[in-house]
């Protein structure tokens, strides 16, 4: 038989073989005995050396050409196997609908979200996040905030206050009722231009119920420099509403009276449930006030010694509890602090 | 404040819907409510009582006939005035009320009380959402007409204002109407003060001393002789009763009224019953006590200001008048006293005694001492018309120091500077004046203005620009961006590291929980195992409850409740944390609040459900999530024995970062969990993040991936039992071809010695400079061996 016989020969064997190949074991077994190191193709290559230039050629030609195509058909029927792997070994499949091994994901508290949110996007508008203490003196948290004692101001805000007297008789320390003390003691410290943002806990005296409870958390911000006007304050707080908000929801001003600001104003955004066609949420009104603010007043400023008549700045503070709770509907401000994993696991 | 919209009326003529009236308000500052009175009352008609029998079986409850125009219906009431004949409001079963105990809307229900059947209910006002009156029924006039729908009789529109603690004039009648004047650009047309005086000259008659001017600026009174006390008018009583106040007499009317009406509070007295004809007005004495109008025996102080007849205290000035002075049914003149008091001192006075009333809402919000004559000549006209009798000529009036209304410039650059946007002298002037401000116009843009008598909040010129905004509306104020320099701001570290903790603590599958730093001593002392608590927490003077009368001074109380909460409603596993401060006590300042980052770890055994791979739960889980953590902050720690009281002995360690102690970690102790009803093994870990931060450092570099290939070798130790992992890392960690150590096994068992344990650990060895032979491993191996076995006695397993 001639060498080209032979491979021909090989060639007519191996591929009647491999058609009734059925599993990938048998696959293996085919690929040794027609293309492994001492298949008969390898050793008719290696037969080659004794032949003569003319018959290299030729022959060469036809046992690489037959190598290719080895190759090529094997590759096709591995593919073909994996294909009928999967219907024929029904038993072995994987039903991919089974639950996936999760690493263990946990839940950021609500609070915590609207904080960083709420600081991400004043910190991208120039402001700085600062914290302060909760628990305060008089002196920052109403004297300095233009809040004198025996005022009715005073009594808007019902204060918890600690067991502690100074060495005049007085009684001065207490659990902040908002966050605005730490405009001041910024100020105290650093001169303007500024602009901070201090997010935080703060205290009133509120018997327990599903609206009030005695703790619950501020956003407080400042911005004080030459030139700062009740069109920049509506203008941040704008912006500020429709990155938070959305872009689509509309904001409204109105007066409302501080002690600590003059102009005061109160900030609304339409009604989240109806969009401002009214409903019980908004009480019909169409608005839901979200936030405090106004021009940082002259006596607050002159307080920790800014030039009144040179700085002008504004102050914004907005309760946090509140947006999520028209943000998801949730009708019990008690739940953020009662710790119950069935509602905390869903934010 | 409620003001009905009929009343309002009276004073300026108005063309928007109530609706539109109360949006101007609000938008303008004075938020405002739209209120029918009477809105809620389908299936309330007038009745009138024909028979009152008693209940057969209780003493305080009464049967009362009432026909209803179309029957007779009886029911069972509890009211003291009930009168045979009166026309009261009645409801039958089906009528929305308020209900009179709770406040709460109700749906009046048929109800058997006692034993008998009860078809319906006779109203107080409190029910009819009139007022806060629950004491006896409401009675309507005579001429009420029977079975018609009592709304069609009593309705009216009131706004129900809520007024910001700066303007007292709008708890006025009157002071609304300039609001409203101010934005719909009509005229006030004010009430009519003359009257006749038809007596003896009032100085002949009466004499008053101020003593304490700092408390009392102005005490204004006019006298009024002959007078009829009997019932006010119907329009003045329903005026009354729709602001809330229940009409009592033709006198006291007329003081609630002009009350109202100019938000001057008033107050009459028996002038016979002021024996000395003279009024001297002083600080009380310390412990004097006073029967006041309500009949309780009340005890003053140095700072309450009282008003006596020289002799006697008659009234607790601005607050409540005394019971020895009171007008009654046989009383015939009256003395008249329109006062102006000291804000600070009748807020203190009503809060030291707890009696807050019309009068003293006012006064403490500072009113204009200018009032106090205006309402005075008004009351004394309206006391005339309305009970006869006939005025002393002049009134009394002492002013010891005149507050001269103050003139302020306004400046148009002001104007601008502060609200970003300037307007004409038509705007300034025109928005001014129709708020009853008077405005000089002067040369470059500045005006001179002069706040009206009724207004105390304008005392500086952006006072005066917060009129022209809030009037000429917010929505027409530009709006801009802040365009300022943006200054240099120092990198808040503390925050920023609050929020990675956080964040790789919610990656390592915790829940945040937020608990309130309002606790109390037993629940701090419940974690830890001898139950004391070792620091003073910082306690409250005025706490609202027991429960809440101390701050934290841990996060572990707080949420190892959380964790006993939560296992009512299910199995676990739980992984919960709270980063929050905890509060500690220091001599003469504020406490200090470190922030304190605490977990919990729970993982009870359970029944083995597809995928779950089951890891073992013990010491070493909470320390691995430690040492992550702090990984994760480039943060080294070690782990030393440590003595926590919440923690069990043993089982705990405390992290240190370069010898310093920064936090704790173990098992819960279990003392400490089944006080709280925890009966599995808890973990916990507590680190200080205020300490943490000084050791948290940026990465500073990087070590280069060595192209040369490792080489790995295992090897199995055999150790006396006391033998740490750490002494044997240490040692290999001296060699510096070993690149990583890794532990693989620890036994002690039936396979090694008694006393001996064995650690199997796989090293790395790897050269940055070349390719290292088997044979150098070997040799570096071989040293190790020798170290181990000269320090630690360590042996090679067989």
């Amino acid at each position: 038989m001639s060498i080209l016989e032979q491979l021909e020969e090989i060639k007519t064997q191996a591929l009647c073989e491999l058609d009734a190949i059925d599993d990938n074991k048998k696959l293996d077994l085919w690929r040794v005995q027609y293309m492994g190191k001492k298949s008969r193709l390898n050793e008719v290559l290696r037969g080659l050396a004794a032949l003569s230039i003319e018959e290299k050629k030729t022959v060469g030609a036809t046992a690489n050409q037959l190598k290719l195509e080895l190759e090529a058909v094997l590759k096709e029927k591995e593919l073909s196997l994996g294909d009928m792997f999967i219907s024929a070994k029904g038993e072995d499949a994987i039903d991919i609908s089974l639950p996936g091994r999760k690493p263990p994901l946990g839940h950021l508290h609500p609070i915590s979200q609207v904080i960083d949110e709420m600081c991400r996007i004043f910190v991208s508008m120039g402001f700085q996040a600062v914290e302060g203490p909760e628990v305060e003196w008089d002196y920052y948290n109403f004297d300095m905030l233009n809040i004198p004692k025996e005022h009715p101001a005073r009594d808007n805000m019902q204060t918890l206050w600690v067991d502690y007297e100074n060495e005049k008789g007085e009684r001065p320390m207490l659990l902040r009722t908002h966050t605005s003390p730490m405009q001041v003691r910024v100020m105290e410290k650093i001169k303007p231009p500024l602009r901070i943002v201090v997010p935080g806990k703060v205290y009133r005296y509120e018997a327990i119920d599903a609206t009030h409870i005695p703790m619950f958390t501020q956003i407080e911000g400042l911005a004080v420099d030459k030139g700062i006007t009740l069109a920049d304050l509506k203008g941040t707080l704008y912006e500020f509403a429709r990155r938070y908000f959305g872009s689509d929801r509309k904001a409204r001003f109105r007066c409302d009276f501080f002690p600590f600001v003059e102009p005061g104003v109160e900030m609304s955004i339409e009604c989240i449930v109806c969009k401002g066609a009214g409903c019980r949420l908004c009480s019909n009104s169409g608005w839901l006030e979200i936030l405090g603010a106004g021009m940082v007043h002259p006596r607050v400023l002159e307080g920790v010694g800014i030039d009144s008549t040179v700085y002008s700045g504004f102050a914004f503070g907005m309760g946090i509890e509140r947006i999520p709770m028209l943000r998801y509907g949730i009708d019990d401000i008690r739940l953020f602090y009662g710790g119950d994993l069935r509602f905390l696991r869903q934010f | 404040m409620k003001v009905p919209v009929k009343w309002l009326k009276d004073y300026i003529d108005i063309d928007l819907s109530p609706k539109e009236l109360a949006h101007v308000l609000t938008m303008s500052g004075t938020e405002s409510e739209i209120k029918y009175l009477g809105e809620s009352w389908d299936g309330v008609i007038i009745g009138q009582i024909t028979a009152i029998d008693p209940h057969p079986n209780a003493d305080r409850l009464r049967l009362a006939t009432v026909n209803t125009g179309s029957g007779m219906q009886t029911v069972v009431c509890g009211a003291p005035n009930l009168t045979i004949g009166d026309k009261i409001a009645f409801a039958s079963v089906g009528a929305h009320l308020i209900d009179g105990h709770t406040g709460e809307k109700s749906i009046l229900k048929p109800a058997k009380i006692r034993g008998v059947e009860s078809c319906g209910m006779v109203c107080s006002e409190m029910e009819l959402g009139m007022s806060k009156d629950h004491e006896g029924i409401l009675v309507l006039a005579s001429d009420a007409p029977l079975g018609k729908p009592l709304a069609e009789f009593l309705s009216d529109i009131v706004l129900d204002i809520d007024v910001t603690p700066n303007r007292p004039d709008l708890l006025s009648v009157i002071g609304v109407a300039w609001e409203v004047a101010a934005i719909t650009g009509k005229k006030v047309k004010v009430p009519d003060l003359s009257y006749s005086e038809s007596g003896d000259a009032i100085e002949k008659q009466v004499s008053i001393v101020i003593e304490d001017a700092d408390l009392c600026p102005r005490y204004s009174a006019s006298l009024i002789t002959g007078v009829k006390i009997g019932e006010s008018p119907e329009w003045l009583k329903q005026r009354l009763m729709a602001c809330g106040v229940r009409p009592i007499n033709n006198i006291v009317d007329v003081t609630n009224y002009v009350m109202f009406e100019y938000g001057q509070p008033l107050h009459s007295f028996d002038y016979d019953k002021i024996k000395t004809n003279k009024i001297v007005v002083r600080r009380a004495k310390n412990g004097e006590m006073m029967q006041t109008l309500d009949d309780i025996e009340r005890k003053l102080d140095g700072n309450t200001l009282m008003i006596t007849d020289g002799e006697k205290s008659v009234a607790i000035a601005g607050v409540m008048g005394g019971a020895n002075s009171d007008i009654t049914d046989n009383t015939i003149s009256i003395l008249l006293e329109s006062a102006n008091f000291n804000a600070a001192g009748i807020h203190y006075t009503s809060h030291n005694l707890k009696l807050v009333s019309e009068a003293s809402m006012r006064f403490e919000r500072g009113i204009r001492p200018d009032l106090t004559v205006h309402a005075l000549k008004r009351a004394t006209r309206l006391i005339l018309q309305l009970a006869g009798g006939c005025a002393a000529k002049g009134i009394v009036d002492v002013y010891p120091q005149k507050q001269e209304r103050k003139s302020l410039n306004l400046r148009s650059s002001e104007i601008k500077r502060i609200l970003g946007v300037g307007f004409s002298n038509e705007q300034v002037a025109g928005t001014l004046t129709s708020l009853g401000f008077e405005v000089d116009i002067y040369p470059n843009d500045e005006y001179m203005v002069t706040a009206p008598y009724w207004r105390s909040d304008i005392n500086i010129e952006v006072d005066l620009i917060e009129e022209l905004a809030r009037i000429i509306g917010y929505e027409n104020i530009p709006t801009t961006l802040l365009s300022g320099s943006i200054a240099h701001q120092e990198p808040n570290y503390l925050m920023d590291l609050k929020s990675m903790v956080r964040h790789t603590l919610v990656g390592f599958g915790f829940d945040e929980i937020i608990t309130y730093s309002l606790t109390n001593r037993e629940m701090l002392a419940k974690a830890y195992a001898s139950n004391t608590l070792h620091k003073e927490p910082v306690k409250l003077d005025n706490a609202m409850s027991a429960e809440q009368e101390y701050l934290r001074t841990n996060l572990r109380s707080g949420l190892l409740s959380v964790l006993q909460s939560n296992l009512r409603h299910e199995e676990g596993p739980i992984r919960i944390f709270e980063l929050n401060r905890i509060y500690i006590k220091r001599e003469n300042d504020l406490p200090e609040e470190p922030e304190i980052v605490c977990g919990l770890m729970y993982n009870p055994e359970q029944e083995k459900s597809w995928p779950l791979h089951t890891q073992p739960f013990d010491f070493f889980s909470v320390k691995g999530v430690v040492e992550s953590l702090l990984s994760s902050l480039n943060v080294d720690a070690d782990f030393r024995q440590s003595d926590d009281e919440s923690l069990l002995p043993g089982f705990q360690a405390e992290v240190l970062v370069k010898g310093n102690k920064i936090g704790v970690i173990g098992e819960v102790h279990p003392k400490v969990a089944n006080a709280f009803d925890i009966s599995e093994k808890v973990y916990m870990f507590e680190l200080n993040i205020n300490s943490l931060l000084t050791y948290s450092l940026q990465q500073t570099g990087y070590q280069a991936i060595t192209r040369f290939p490792s080489v790995i070798r295992d090897i199995a130790l055999v150790l006396d039992s006391g033998v740490t992992h750490k002494q044997v890392t240490d040692i290999i960690n001296r060699f510096s071809l070993v690149n990583e150590i890794t532990l693989f096994d620890v036994y002690s068992g039936k396979q090694v010695e008694a006393g001996k344990k064995s650690l199997a650990y796989r090293l790395i060895f790897q050269s940055a400079e070349h390719t290292l032979t088997d044979k150098e491993v070997d040799k570096v191996l071989q040293q190790i061996l020798k170290k181990l076995e000269g320090a630690l006695g360590a042996t090679l397993r067989a």
